[in-house]
C-alpha cells in the first residue's frame, strides 16, 4: 500500500506526460466546421465577372457543388489553381468560386492568367459571405448537395491525392444520395 | 514575515496595474461609426471576447487577418442590426464553433476546464492537512512502552557490566575502550 502511494506521483507524472506528449501532434488549424449538415447561407452579391449581375443561394441549389474560397492574395491558391481546372471537367460536380476579400481588377487578371475553372465566383469583397460560411482562411472548399446541405468543407489546397481520398467517396455518395431521391 | 507580505503586495499591485493597461483598447485598422456610446462599448467588448479563427491566440480586437477583419465588419453589421450580444455570440458559435470563444461555455466538455483548478487546489489542501495531522501521531510513536523502556534498562545494565569486565581484563584494545566509554557517557 505504500509503496503504491510512493508510486502515485510518478503514475501521474507520466500519465501527464502521455497526454501533453499526445498534444504536439495535434493540429489546432484543424477545426471541425460547425456549418456540416446546415443549409448554405442566403446572401445576395455580384459575380466577379459582372457587377450588375447579382445572384443569390438559389443558383447553387440543386445540382452537387463545390464552392472553392479563393483569393489573389492566397499563393496556395495559386498552388490548387490546376487541380481546379481538372475538376472543372468533371460533369459530376459544379465548382463555383467565392473571391474571398479582393480586388475585382487583381481578381479578373488572375482568371485570365491561369484560365478560369469556375461556372462563375462570387465576388464578396467584405468577406460578409465567408463569415457566414465560416471560412477562416483561403483556399477553402465546400461541398453542397443537391438541396443545399454543407456537406463537408475542407481547409487547404487541394490536390490530386486529396481529390481521391477527401472528395471523390463523398461525391460517390451524394450521387447515389440523388439517384435515390428523384426516383 | 512583514517584509515577505510587503513584497506579495506589490506584486499583486504590479499585476492589477498590469491587467488594466491590457484592458485599454487596441484599436484596429478600420473605423466604425457608432451612433452611440453603449454600442460602441458593447463592439470593443465582443471584438475582445471572440477568437480569430485564422490567428488563433488573438482577438478580433488584436488581429489583422483577413477574415478578423471580415468578422469585425459583421460584428458590427449585426450590432446596428439591434441583436444582443447573445444572439451575436450564438450565432458566431453557430459558424465556427465553440472555438470562436475565449471564454469557453459551462457544459458537459468543459467542466474540466472550469471546475478542474479548484478541485486540484481542494485536493491539494486536503493533501496538506493529512500531512500535517500525520506528524503528532508519529511522536507519539517513538516515544517507548513501559515495556521497552524495560528492556532497554536491562541492555544498557547488561553493557556496563561488560565495559567493566572490559576494564579490568588487561588484554583489551584502546579502541574498544574509548568506545565503551562513549557508550557509557551517553547513557548519562
Amino acid at each position: 500500500m505504500n509503496i503504491l502511494i510512493r508510486l502515485l506521483p510518478l503514475v501521474l507524472v507520466i500519465a501527464l506526460g502521455v497526454v501533453l506528449y499526445r498534444g504536439l501532434s495535434l493540429n489546432p488549424q484543424e477545426l471541425p466546421s460547425a456549418l456540416i449538415g446546415k443549409s448554405m447561407p442566403a446572401f445576395s452579391l455580384t459575380t466577379l465577372n459582372d457587377e450588375k449581375r447579382l445572384v443569390t443561394k438559389n443558383a447553387l441549389v440543386g445540382d452537387i457543388v463545390l464552392i472553392n474560397v479563393w483569393a489573389t492574395w492566397c499563393p496556395t491558391c495559386k498552388y490548387e489553381h490546376p487541380y481546379l481546372l481538372d475538376i472543372a471537367l468533371n460533369p459530376q460536380v459544379k465548382l463555383y468560386g467565392l473571391n474571398y476579400k479582393d480586388e475585382r481588377s487583381a481578381a479578373l487578371q488572375w482568371l485570365k492568367n491561369y484560365k478560369d475553372p469556375y461556372q462563375f465566383s462570387i465576388f464578396d469583397e467584405d468577406g460578409l459571405l465567408g463569415v457566414k460560411l465560416g471560412v477562416f482562411g483561403a483556399p477553402e472548399t465546400f461541398v453542397l448537395d443537391h438541396h443545399g446541405i454543407i456537406r463537408k468543407r475542407f481547409a487547404g489546397a487541394i490536390d490530386t491525392r486529396i481529390w481521391r481520398k477527401e472528395f471523390e467517396p463523398l461525391i460517390k455518395q451524394l450521387i447515389i444520395e440523388q439517384q435515390q431521391g428523384n426516383s | 514575515m512583514r517584509l515577505k507580505i510587503f513584497q506579495l503586495t506589490l506584486i499583486l499591485a504590479v499585476l492589477v496595474v498590469s491587467n488594466l493597461a491590457n484592458n485599454s483598447y487596441a484599436s484596429p485598422v478600420e473605423t466604425f461609426a457608432f451612433t452611440d456610446e453603449v454600442t460602441k462599448i458593447r463592439f470593443q467588448a465582443l471584438s475582445k471576447e471572440l477568437r480569430c479563427p485564422k490567428c488563433q491566440n488573438q482577438n478580433l480586437a488584436d488581429s489583422n487577418s483577413t477574415v478578423a477583419s471580415a468578422l469585425r465588419l459583421d460584428l458590427y453589421n449585426l450590432l446596428v442590426e439591434g441583436k444582443s450580444d447573445k444572439e451575436i455570440v450564438d450565432l458566431m458559435v453557430a459558424r465556427y464553433g465553440e472555438f470562436v470563444l475565449y471564454r469557453p461555455r459551462v457544459s458537459s466538455i468543459t467542466y474540466v476546464l472550469w471546475f478542474g483548478p479548484a478541485l486540484l487546489i481542494l485536493l491539494g489542501v486536503i493533501v496538506v492537512i493529512v500531512i500535517l495531522r500525520k506528524k503528532p501521531l508519529a511522536k507519539a510513536e517513538l516515544s517507548l512502552t513501559a515495556e521497552q523502556q524495560q528492556k532497554l534498562n536491562q541492555l544498557l545494565v547488561a553493557n556496563d557490566t561488560d565495559i567493566a569486565a572490559d576494564d579490568s581484563s588487561s588484554s583489551n584494545t584502546s579502541s574498544t575502550t574509548s568506545l565503551s566509554t562513549a557508550t557509557s557517557n551517553n547513557k548519562e
